[in-house]
This record gives structure tokens, sequence and C-alpha cells, in this order.
């Protein structure tokens, strides 16, 4: 049984113009152990997805689903009380921007031992002893001096190490790290990178990986979801995506990737992510791809099998290679 | 290469006097020490480096927002002296990272290209000025109506080239570039640096690359210098330094950058510990305590760069 199932998510947000479709209809499933990547670009819904399932929104926004279900909990029917218990500990989340995800106004130790405290009732000392622990685990020097600095003493990447300790303090049954090493140089990416897969495979836990690093997607995730303005557009093993993709937008975002150019020149995709005005009546991304016609420009894809990773698209590419595998 | 160098730059340092109150002395933060380079007509000399590295201290004195404080920069063979800053200023430019905070929300994009013309060529009619703007326009990419809009509203792509067009209307010889496309989606990211490979051909333009992303470094880049805390530790030829590295620290940091395909494997180093603080730079190599080869000699003596087209400053090389 998977540890998280999704089943047609969507995300609206009521503004001053109407409505807007952050999330439309996304399904997703992640298994224990296992490690996801949603890649997309901004705008595309994929933070957004998963602060719903966390509870995180605003009152602005309405989220509707069939299913949102996480270790055998329906997160959707479930009051507050009962989901503060689960949020932060079997369910946790590493944020984007760590500068600002961190309270100011006390130190990174007592941010680190509160949760320690609220979800598994440890006394001081034991408290200490694991604060500590964890700031090893992550590679902050010095923890124990490290223990009573305020955010603003601390760079961003030693802030962004604070909260990757933190939201694995409890030992989450799954973790969502959203863009967790963005703020990094690459040298503190690789140790992060390293630390969150061997936590993986230590504990078992599940690892959503929201990013648009396709070199980071490549190294570490197991499966890939390809989100675009606000859809799902294909889901596949991490390297049969590398190696043929089926939908347009997955073949062009692979192209741009500067590593794969073979001229000067760089294939680029033409326009940009459509807004709330400008959505297209049919296929999302219709007004930029190279193969569409006017069946995609009126009639929407919806979804295709799993052979064929889910590809909303009605002319996938690349599918001759499904036969020949 | 016969080609003289548009800029040159030798021994460039640049120290800070940081804390130091009532009774505490200041300190000194080296933040770029002894950096040589030069820069040629339609090359690309890229830096790379993590945060703290002095990257961004170097673009400071490259576009004489700051003065070195040893050292000395030439552009087209004269010696650039601060007394000079004002009339060599307009031949080096810069293009920001951010998109979203280096242009003015209240101005238009007409004005925001123009305003260079304003202050520095009082010479020209407004019909000419708003002419050259127009033609700046199209040039990058953008279309006419586009003259009279606010920056709010446009993407983020379209911003940076409004940044390379406002950058690019005092003809410039030396353009900087700090990190220009790391802010951008990876979709735009190919098309600003299409823009930048043909505005290179076409002008001439000598480009100073600053990024920390090395597969975009990898691909713009003609030359580029590796820094580690303030010092060059590897310089030279593109091809030389990616497939070639010879310092540990550009061994290290190849294998740490995600490579994107997943059936490519490599063995990665692992390096431990932190960037020191270059307030407190050890006294040898500055890489030493993170280094798997350093031996005593490295943490008592610096090593210099060799010389020759591939340089490194590592003794065991």
């Amino acid at each position: 049984m998977s540890l998280l199932r999704i089943r047609n998510l969507s995300v609206e947000f009521s503004t001053s113009t109407g409505m807007f479709r952050a999330v439309d209809s996304v399904d997703q499933d992640v298994a224990s152990g296992e490690i996801l990547a949603i890649v997309g670009e901004s705008g595309s819904g994929k933070s957004v997805s998963m602060l719903a399932l966390m509870g995180l929104l605003p009152w602005t926004a309405k989220v509707t689903a069939d299913e949102l279900s996480f270790n055998g909990h329906d997160l959707l029917t479930m009051n507050a009380k009962d989901r503060r218990k689960i949020i932060g500990k079997d369910l946790a989340m590493i944020f984007q921007e760590p500068m600002s995800s961190l309270n100011p106004c006390f130190t990174v130790g007592w941010q680190i031992k509160e949760a320690l405290r609220k979800h598994l009732g440890m006394g001081r000392a034991e408290r200490h002893k694991r604060a500590i622990e964890l700031f090893e685990q992550v590679g902050i020097p010095a923890p124990e001096k490290r223990l009573s600095s305020f955010p603003h003493q601390l760079s961003g990447g030693m802030n962004q190490r604070v909260m990757i300790a933190m939201a694995i303090a409890c030992k989450p049954k799954l973790l969502i790290a959203d863009e967790p090493t963005t703020a990094l140089d690459v040298t503190i990416q690789a140790q992060i990178l390293d630390l969150l897969t061997s936590l993986r495979e230590e504990s078992g836990m599940g690892l959503v990986l929201i990013t648009h690093d396709m070199g980071v997607v490549a190294e570490t995730a197991h499966r890939v979801s390809v989100q675009y303005a606000g859809q799902k557009i294909e889901e596949r093993p991490v390297r049969d995506l590398f190696r043929a993709p089926h939908h347009p937008y997955s073949d062009a975002l692979l192209r741009a990737l500067p590593e794969r150019a073979t001229e000067k020149r760089l294939p680029t995709i033409p326009g940009v992510v459509p807004g709330q005005f400008d959505r297209p009546a049919g296929c999302l991304f219709s007004p930029r791809c190279q193969f569409a016609n006017d069946h995609c420009r009126s009639v929407p894809p919806a979804p295709l099998g799993a052979d064929l990773g889910y590809a909303r698209c009605h002319y996938p590419l690349n599918t001759d290679q499904r036969i020949a595998s | 290469m016969t080609q003289a160098p548009v800029m040159t730059a030798s021994h460039l340092a640049r120290h800070y006097a940081v804390g130091g109150g009532l009774f505490s002395k200041p300190q000194t933060l080296r933040a770029v020490q002894d950096v040589d380079f030069e820069l040629y007509a339609g090359k690309t000399l890229a830096v790379v480096g993590e945060s703290g590295c002095g990257k961004s201290t170097l673009a400071r004195m490259v576009t004489m927002i700051e003065e070195p404080t040893s050292g000395t920069l030439t552009l087209d063979g004269q010696a650039v002296t601060p007394d000079q800053w004002a009339s060599v200023r307009q031949s080096v430019q810069i293009v920001f990272q951010d998109p979203y905070g280096s242009l003015n929300p209240r101005q238009r994009i007409g004005q925001i290209l123009m305003e260079p013309l304003v202050i520095n060529r009082p010479d020209l009619s407004k019909a000419e000025k708003e002419d050259r703007a127009r033609q700046m326009l199209n040039m990058v990419g953008l279309r006419p109506e586009h003259f009279d809009r606010y920056p709010h509203m446009f993407s983020g792509g379209q911003r940076q080239r409004i940044a390379i067009a406002r950058a690019l209307m005092l003809d410039p010889k030396v353009l900087v570039l700090d990190e220009p496309v790391s802010a951008l989606d990876l979709s735009i990211q190919s098309s600003v640096l299409n823009l930048l490979t043909d505005l290179q051909e076409r002008l001439g333009l000598a480009y100073l690359f600053i990024s920390h992303d090395l597969s975009v470094v990898r691909h713009v880049a003609d030359d580029v210098i590796v820094m580690y805390l303030g010092r060059a530790v590897e310089k030279g030829p593109k091809e030389a330094v990616f497939d070639n590295p010879s310092h540990p620290y550009t061994k290290a940091l190849l294998s740490a950058t995600p490579i994107a395909d997943p059936e490519h494997h490599k063995e990665r180093i692992k390096l431990t510990g932190e960037l020191p603080s270059p307030l407190n730079v050890p006294p040898g190599c500055a890489f030493a305590p993170r280094c798997w080869l350093a031996t005593d000699k490295c943490r008592a003596e610096r090593p210099d760069l060799t010389s020759g087209p591939h340089q490194a400053a590592c003794f065991y090389v």
C-alpha cells in the first residue's frame, strides 16, 4: 500500500480578478522508501500541491480532491487537532526559504527542541542530546554552540541545514523537501542530498523532492513527475524519462539543458507559461508546442495509460521505444 | 592569441576592515587577493566558486564600483585609476542576478533604457536617444510596444533582456554578467544564454561571466577561473579545466555538481568541513583543511599558481 495517495487534487485561489487554478486534477502516489521528484517551472503548482497536503494554505485557497490519504489517515476529513499530531512528526516538510521560515525571535536550538517536546515528549536533557545529534547529522560544525544562535546569526546554508534537522527530528515517514538545496553551494548540496538518501535507506522514509534542477533529479530520484501550469503532464521512472520522454514539454525541457547541447545555440521553448487569463482551451502546452495542431488547441488531452507515463498529450513522442523495451 | 586583451587585471586585491569597536582593533577581511586575468574581445571568461569566494567583489572592482586595495586594472592598455573612473565606466557595464530587483518599478522600459544616455550623452537629442533605445529593444528580442510598459508587466526572462539592453546602451567593451541566468527557469535560461551568445558575436563584447552553475559555465565559457576564499586556485581554457581538472578543489566541485543523466555513474568526492571564515584564513593553502591530499607542507606554505596556459595552485598537481 502506498504511503501517500492523492487523487484528483485541485487547488484554486480566489483572487480579486476571479478564481485562479494553481493545481489541476493531480494524482500522485508515494511508497515508503521511494524518492519521487516533482519538477516544473515556477508557477507550475509543485509547491502548492504539497502545501495543500500539509494543510498550510491560506483561507483564500479552495482545496478539492477525491482522495488525500497519508499512512491510512484521511487528510481531507481529519480535524485540525488530529492533523497537528501528524504534521511535523510523520509528515514533515523542508521549506524553500530558510531565512523566512525560521522564527527570528527564538534560537534555532529552541525551535528544534520544540518539535521534540511536542511530538515525542522528550525530557530536557534528552532533547538537548538529540538536538546536538541532529545538528551533527546535517553537518553543522560546533553544534553545541550553534544551538544558542538566532537565525540571523547563521548563513543561509546553515539555516537550511537547521530546517532539515528540524524536519527529520521526529524520524518522519514521509519527508517533503521543497527545493531543499537551491540556496546552497554545490559541495554542501551534495552533502545534503547524500544525507537525505541515506536517511531513506536507514529508516525507509518516503521522500518527495520538489526541484527544478534536472541534475539533482537525475542523481537522486527514482520516479519523476513533471508538472506544467498546474497539471501533471508526465510521470515516469527517472531513467525512462531522461532516455525517451513522451510529453513534448518534458522533451523540450530536457533539450534545453546546457549540458545536453551539441552546439553553441541552445534549443529553446518559445512563449511563457499560461497565466490566469490566457489559459488555452485545449492542451495547456499547445501554444508553445512545436507539434501542436488544431485538435490540440481545442480538445484538452486526458492522461494516457501507465505505459505512456500518464502523459497528457494527444500525440506522445518516443512511443516506438515502448514497444521495443 | 595575438589579439591584445581589452582588459587586464594584475594582482587585484580588495580588503575590508570589519568590526572594530571602542577597544578592539578592526580585522582585515581579505575578500579578493592576488587575482590576475585578461579579457579578450568576443571571448568569455567565467569565474566559478562557492559563495564567499570573492566572485562578486571581483565583479565590483571590474565595474569600478569599488576601488581595489592593491593591484592594477587596465582597459585597452590604459591603467584605470579612480580619478578616471567617470570616463571609463561607460566601457564596462554589468547585468545583475535578480531581474526583479534591478529594474526600477516606477520607470517605463523606455526611460530605463534611455537613462544611461541622458546621463552620459548629453550631446544626443531626445529623438536620437529614443531611436537608440528602440533599436536596442529590437536587438534583445523585445517588441516595439514594450517601450512604454512597466517592468512588472514582464516575465523574468524578459526583464533580464531589458537589463541586458540597458547595459548595452553605452556600447560597452566589457560586460560583467553576475549570475545572469540563475534566477530564471530552465526554459527561459536557454533563450537568455542564446541572446548573450548572439550579442557577443555581433558586438564583439568581452564577457566576465560569474556563476556557480558549472553546466552553464561549461556551455558559455572560453576560459575559466576557479576561486576559493578570495584566491584563484585554478585557471585555464574551459576544456582543460573541465576535462582535466588539476586542483583538488576543482575536482571536488566538478564531482559534486549533479549531472542530468541518470545512467551516468561517478565517484563523488566527499568534502568534509566548511569554508573557513575569510577573516581567519589558514596560513598555508586555504583548501588544506578540507583537502584529502593535504600534507604538513600544505598547511604551512601557500602554493602559488603554476605557469603555463593551465595553472593550478597546488603542490601536488
